[in-house]
């Protein structure tokens, strides 16, 4: 579903983000990526979203090369990729459910099907009753799980996390992780970026860690 | 696309193409339904801040009435000149001693001449009690012992290239005193119109060019306050037409807005000038009134408004949405 062949990646400034970085992930696959911070992580996940492209190597996502996607394509390459990041990314000026059918609206959507999608998605996370809250009144957790309900409302193959829980306690974050298996088994691939090792570990799934831009371990499948 | 997964394969093929046409529509009605969500939601945040909005409709408003105001008048001014702008005429002043029979005389055969198209008689009589009434000298006349005013002869030229040659042939008769022509003040006032014309052109293409500067600063102020939105919805999948449409809406808002601002105080300003006008066209006895923009005017102008605010809008949008990471 994802593969890296030989990637590398270097910043206009001189950085080696990554090297020669290799490694193939499965359609229904979950997979961690780990390292310090400054290891890659980021720039790895920014790769398969196209806010970066590689110095050298081939980047595929769902069979493609991402080279031939050119900029006219990197809308609707986005929309197949759910996005999970750090710091939720929610628009504050909004409620809940706005937030959520952000996805949709922007790929057209029906409109009737945008309401359907939108609860069923925050069912799932389990804030099916705060649709008409706004963002600021949820606590940090809430406001992650309406983040993720947002980067799987339009049921994308693949959901990228970035940090899903970095800011939260423990138990909180055991949850997150939780969610996230519940998607992989019914059929999403999920990358999830995290320095928890501890959290991780635990979880029984193939790790990727990221050394200084080098892939060290967890390459193989 | 949902994955889906233990189907036929053919099966799955045949509701791939149903199911296509089928999302084809409902983007087309997604498509339509954003542009309805981020007309209202742009006009809804224009409003949102009263002040602000007012104040950048009158700018826009003060800008685009300026060289249309001027118009008017111009246009107004051309009118009343179009009164005078027939055909050149050679007034012909009549020797002292010419009796009124003779000058009527004179104006009748002056008449049947190939190169004069119609004369007028103007007594002396009748000259006098004419500068009597418009004039307001009644007092000054009735104390004089004798008329001082000679018998007119209003001469069209049937050629108006040829009136100046006419002229010279008409002052050569022993009757004439005089005879002039009435155009070159004609043609100064013509010059001086293509002149206006031309300054009001220039001033109005700077306003035009100020007014989209205006909003496209505006609209990068807008562009700058909705940074954190623009991100989060171009890393989840949103065309750069759909980060536009919003800021391109808020600038056609922003330019009707203007455009009603600017033909209201257009028709504001007309109607203050309209009873000095009357008065003043009353006082030379004609029914001059002031023409406006009218009803087709007023809405060029909105339209015109809505043209600029879009203008920009895409300016600031093409040089300030480009700028924001990720692309």
């Amino acid at each position: 579903m994802i593969s890296f062949e030989r990637v590398s990646k270097r910043y206009s400034e001189g950085h080696d983000a990554l090297r020669e970085v290799s490694f193939a992930i499965n359609r229904d696959e979950l997979v961690f990526l780990t390292g310090h911070s400054g290891a890659g992580k980021s720039t790895l996940l920014r790769l398969i979203m196209l806010m970066e492209r590689p110095s050298r190597g081939q980047v595929s996502v769902d069979g493609k090369n991402l080279a031939t996607v050119g900029s006219r394509g990197i809308p609707q390459h986005r929309r197949n990729i759910g996005v999970v990041f750090q710091n939720h990314q929610l628009l504050f000026d909004r409620p809940v459910f706005d937030n959520v059918a952000l996805p949709l609206v922007i790929a057209g959507y029906d409109q009737r099907d945008v309401g359907r999608r939108v609860r069923a998605a925050l069912d799932k996370v389990g804030l099916l009753d705060r649709e008409r809250a706004m963002p600021v009144s949820l606590s940090g957790g809430e406001q992650q799980r309406v983040g993720i309900a947002r980067a799987v409302v339009a049921k994308p193959k693949i959901l990228l996390a970035d940090e899903p829980t970095g800011n939260l306690d423990p138990s909180l974050s055991a949850e997150i992780m939780q969610l996230f298996e519940e998607f992989n088994q019914v059929g999403v691939t999920v990358l999830i970026a995290s320095h928890d090792l501890a959290l991780i570990s635990r979880l029984r799934h193939r790790i990727i860690t990221l050394d200084q831009g080098r892939l060290i371990a967890g390459g193989a499948s | 696309m949902i994955p889906r997964r233990n189907k036929g394969e053919r099966r799955e093929r045949r509701e791939g193409a149903s199911e296509s046409r089928a999302r084809l529509r409902d983007q087309y009605n997604g498509w339509l339904h954003h542009h309805r969500l981020s007309a209202a939601d742009s006009l809804s945040r224009v409003l949102e801040s009263p002040v602000a909005s007012v104040l950048t409709w009158l700018v826009i408003g003060i800008a685009l009435a300026l060289p249309v105001g001027l118009d008017v008048a111009l246009e107004n001014f051309g009118r009343l000149g179009a009164q005078w702008e027939s055909p050149a005429q050679i007034s012909l002043f009549l020797q002292e001693e010419v009796s009124t029979d003779v000058a009527t005389e004179l104006a009748g055969g002056l008449a049947t001449r190939a190169d004069i198209a119609a004369t007028r008689f103007i007594s002396r009589e009748e000259a006098l009690e004419e500068f009597r009434t418009l004039s307001g000298f009644g007092d000054v006349l009735d104390s004089l012992d004798s008329n001082p005013l000679p018998h007119l002869i209003l001469v069209s030229p049937a050629d108006e290239a040829g009136a100046a040659a006419l002229r010279q042939n008409l002052e050569g008769l022993p009757e004439v005193s005089e005879a002039l022509l009435d155009m070159e003040w004609l043609q100064r006032l013509e010059s001086l119109m293509v002149l206006s014309r031309r300054l009001v052109q220039a001033v109005g293409g700077l306003l035009v060019l100020g007014v989209v500067l205006i909003l496209g600063n505006t609209i990068r102020l807008a562009i700058e306050n909705r940074r954190e939105e623009i991100v989060v919805v171009k890393l989840i999948g949103g065309s750069n037409a759909f980060v536009r449409r919003p800021f391109l809406y808020t600038g056609l808002w922003y330019g009707v807005g203007g455009g009603v601002f600017a033909a209201a105080l257009v028709a504001l300003s007309l109607w203050f000038l309209q009873q000095p006008v009357g008065e003043l066209a009353a006082l030379y006895d004609t029914d001059f009134r002031l023409e406006g923009l009218g009803v087709m005017g007023g809405l060029n102008l909105v339209i015109l408004g809505g043209m600029l605010g879009l203008a920009g809008a895409w300016l600031a949008v093409a040089r300030h949405l480009v700028r924001i990471e990720p692309h």
